[in-house]
């Protein structure tokens, strides 16, 4: 994979301190390592192989099998997210009413695929199942903000406004 | 310690004041005058609506009747989900019922000068549908979506504050359990939800009573119960709603089958894609510990429990009960071969009982109502009531309750509203990737556990999606597939190769490299599918390209014989033509074709070149007299 090399373990001290006290909190917990890597994706953002190797050392878990569960579910991601993620939405009820033109249009914008991040870190890109808000299908979401009875037209405008807002955007214009 | 007596006293304190919500609007007028507040204005705080700006309608809401000094008598109460998603954000305000719909800041400013303060009901900001042609209001619970509802399962949902643990109480809440703990044994309740006849609600329909009788019987010193939350279907949200909606309902239930079974711990597995529903659970788990109906000796019995909430992380199969609890175990979220069943070895290889969020939710009212009750609801088969999540093409997207037995007729024309748009209705799919559809043939069919396997779908967790004429059945069946590959979990040939397989077959057919004698591999390969997957999502999977290729044979035939999609969708068998006749030689089109497909001399009829056209559709939107047509 050769994204990887582009984004390096930016780990601070203060995250590696953070992250010790999670794996200390669930040592003792039945089935105690989703949640840890839930809340280590929390501090990080992502499930770096370098996070992966802490939590294999403080759980006392081999790193094959923290590999295989971080692998197992959608969720954790080992590629760093963006500064804004977009997400989606690819169920049912979206798909019929044409949110795969949506993804497509969203991909072409930003020249990434569905699952991988921008090379400025400033979007990344998910196509996601079910968000709920089957009623205002299609339905795309930008970090907490919902994006509903959306068009394709819409999605040049919308992703613009994040260019704008965010801090390197602004650096870049 | 809470006592039966403390549980009263708070239900007393919180009755009338939730009652006003209940009744009709004179009984309400002088309920209201007794609870301190002139009115009560409910808006929805669930998912949908939260997602059309329910948050900000509540922020104006509130200044605006700061502004107008009456904040002391209008109580603000935030509920869950009221079903009709599509209009939201939904605003309900109380004696009077009204119903305001799609509400916007500049809208709540309205209501509260000219309705709230000036008893002014602002009759244009109503939901159409509640005002009648002579400009008379009609009460919510007449309108076509409301009227053949049953609410047993969501009864409180977007009539209670999911967040208030004593407005649950007033509204019976956890009288089911001091009922249970006070005057039942395990095998008393056991009893009572099998004569109830209530059947699981998660997809499999298998009998509660029975499955809690099995774990009861089993052999062990610990035991669990769970609950499935990981709703995985796309397109539906029953449990979302209820989690979202009645938080409490699934703790007392929960603790209801600790009792029976003889379990004190518990474990709600919910998906980590619903923010709210986990934040409201959280909130509720952590009162019903503060109040003591979680914790030890509940209502000063020798009966403890407690119940700690897990978050999946994104993967289908989990919603499998093998493979949830090998998720909560800490690995990866793989199914394992029954038996043993989980009710002899579940969870941490003790017996478990693992029930879905809607299952759960009938159960307080079963107890507290009773088995005659419930099973007088639905059909012989299958009683009580179903939520479902409609959605796709139909007018009223959101969440219905209904008995069971009630016609899918009467789900899309009346409740539902019919389908936008003057489209004819096509097929209605149930069940998700494990499900089928039914066509319109059989839109007459009552919805039921057996008469939806007989037509070769599935009851499933709830989804209902409307498809109309515009949707090409093949395309969805392929849909359903990319959706099952991607989920399926890869540790049994049978679904990871076969899902693949069927996948590669249904690409084939809508690229337009189709033959006759695929259809037959495919029904080879689903029949071996299903007879040798390890769990229910492999023998499953198969369904909706079965399903579809029974009823919708013709379509495929179309994809592999003629090369063409009906319904227009599938993008390699569509062309664009130009229509001399129309066509002007303005030579737009030619100049707008990103790939020099189309030539033609100015002034004369173009021509499209079918080999070099990419079918971006650009010539369509530019040229200015519609000669151009999609086949």
């Amino acid at each position: 994979m050769s994204e990887k090399s582009v984004h390096g373990f930016r780990g601070t001290a203060a995250q590696e301190h953070q992250l010790r006290d999670v794996i200390e909190k669930h040592l003792k917990q039945p089935g105690g390592l989703m949640p840890v890597l839930q809340e280590a994706q929390e501090i990080y953002g992502y499930l770096p192989i370098e996070v992966q190797s802490m939590i294999a050392e403080g759980l006392n878990v081999s790193l094959s099998e923290i590999y295989g569960v971080a692998t197992f579910y959608s969720q954790f991601s080992l590629v760093p997210k963006g500064e804004n993620r977009i997400s989606v939405c690819l169920g049912t009820a979206c798909y019929v009413k044409g949110a795969d033109k949506i993804l497509e249009a969203v991909e072409k914008k930003l020249g990434i695929k569905s699952g991988e991040c921008t090379e400025n870190r400033l979007f990344s890109l998910d196509s996601t199942r079910c968000i709920g808000a089957c009623g205002l299908a299609p339905v795309m979401m930008i970090n907490d903000d919902v994006y509903g009875k959306m068009t394709v037209d819409q999605v040049d405008t919308i992703i613009d406004s994040y260019i704008k807002k965010s801090r390197k955007g602004g650096e870049n214009a | 310690m809470i006592t039966i007596e403390d549980l009263n006293k708070i239900k007393k304190a919180g009755e009338d004041l939730v009652l006003v919500r209940r009744v009709v609007q004179e009984q309400g007028e002088e309920l209201a005058k007794k609870t301190g507040y002139r009115k009560q204005v409910l808006v929805c705080g669930g998912t949908g609506c939260t997602s059309s700006g329910s948050k900000k309608v509540i922020a104006a809401l509130e200044n605006a009747l700061v502004k107008n000094g009456i904040e002391k008598e209008i109580l603000v109460v935030k509920t869950g989900c009221f079903g009709l998603c599509a209009l939201g954000p939904i605003m309900i305000v109380y004696p009077e019922g009204c119903f305001y719909s799609q509400v916007t800041p500049e809208g709540v400013e309205r209501i509260v000068e000219e309705h709230l303060k000036n008893n002014n009901i602002v009759k244009e900001l109503l939901y159409a549908e509640t005002v009648h042609e002579d400009g008379s209001i009609i009460s919510l619970n007449e309108t076509r979506f409301y009227k053949k509802q049953m609410r047993v399962a969501l009864r409180n949902c977007g009539v209670i504050d999911p967040e208030n643990i004593e407005e649950y109480i007033a509204s019976d809440g956890y009288q089911a359990l001091a009922k249970v703990l006070t005057s039942m044994t395990g095998q008393d309740v056991i009893d009572e939800l099998m004569k109830s006849g209530l059947r699981g609600r998660g997809g499999g329909g298998f009998p509660t009573g029975r499955k809690w009788s099995f774990a009861k019987a089993a052999e062990g010193d610990i035991k669990y119960v769970c609950c499935n939350a990981d709703e995985g279907d796309p397109g539906a949200f029953m449990d979302r709603s209820i989690l979202e909606g009645d938080p409490h309902c699934i703790i007392e239930a929960m603790a209801i089958a600790g009792y029976s079974i003889g379990a004190s711990k518990g474990y709600v597995y919910i998906r980590a894609e619903y923010p709210i529903a986990v934040q409201r659970l959280t909130i509720a788990v952590n009162q019903a510990r503060e109040y003591g109906f979680l914790g030890e000796n509940i209502f000063g019995t020798d009966f403890s429990f407690d119940i700690e909430i897990r978050l999946g992380a994104g993967a289908f199969v989990c919603g499998e009960e093998t493979a949830l609890m090998t998720s909560i175990e800490g690995h990866r979220g793989e199914p394992r071969p029954r038996p043993p069943f989980p009710a002899v070895k579940g969870l941490f290889g003790k017996p478990t009982v693992l029930n879905n969020v809607e299952t759960y939710a009938n159960i307080p009212r079963i107890i507290l109502n009773g088995s005659e009750w419930f099973s007088s609801i639905g059909t012989a088969g299958s009683k009580g009531t179903k939520v479902f999540a409609l959605g796709g093409k139909i007018t009223n997207v959101g969440l219905v309750e209904i008995p069971m037995g009630t016609t899918l007729r009467e789900i899309v024309e009346e409740i539902g509203g019919g389908i936008p748009n003057g489209k004819k209705f096509k097929a209605a799919q149930t069940g998700g990737p494990s499900g089928g559809c039914i066509p319109a043939c059989h839109i007459d069919t009552p919805i039921d556990y057996d008469s939806l396997i007989a037509l070769g779908s599935m009851m499933g967790s709830g989804g209902l999606i409307i498809l109309d004429e515009d949707t090409c059945m093949v395309d969805i069946s392929k849909f359903y597939l990319e959706f099952t590959v991607d989920e399926s979990c890869g540790k049994c040939t049978p679904c990871r190769i076969g899902t693949r397989r069927l996948l590669q077959f249904l690409e084939k057919i809508t690229s337009g490299k189709g033959e006759p004698e695929d259809l037959d591999k495919i029904e080879e390969l689903a029949l071996h599918m299903k007879a040798s997957s390890l769990c229910a999502l492999g023998q499953s999977a198969p369904n909706p390209v079965l399903s579809t290729i029974k009823y919708f044979k013709d379509e495929y035939l179309a994809h592999i014989v003629d090369k063409s999609c009906p319904a227009g969708i599938c993008k390699s068998l569509l062309y664009y033509e130009i229509v001399p006749k129309l066509c002007k030689g303005c030579t737009r089109c030619a100049k707008n074709c990103p790939v020099n497909a189309i030539s033609g001399e100015p002034r004369k009829p173009h021509k499209i070149n079918r080999d070099v056209c990419i079918k971006c559709g650009l010539c369509v939107k530019n040229c200015k007299f519609n000669a151009i047509i999609k086949k």
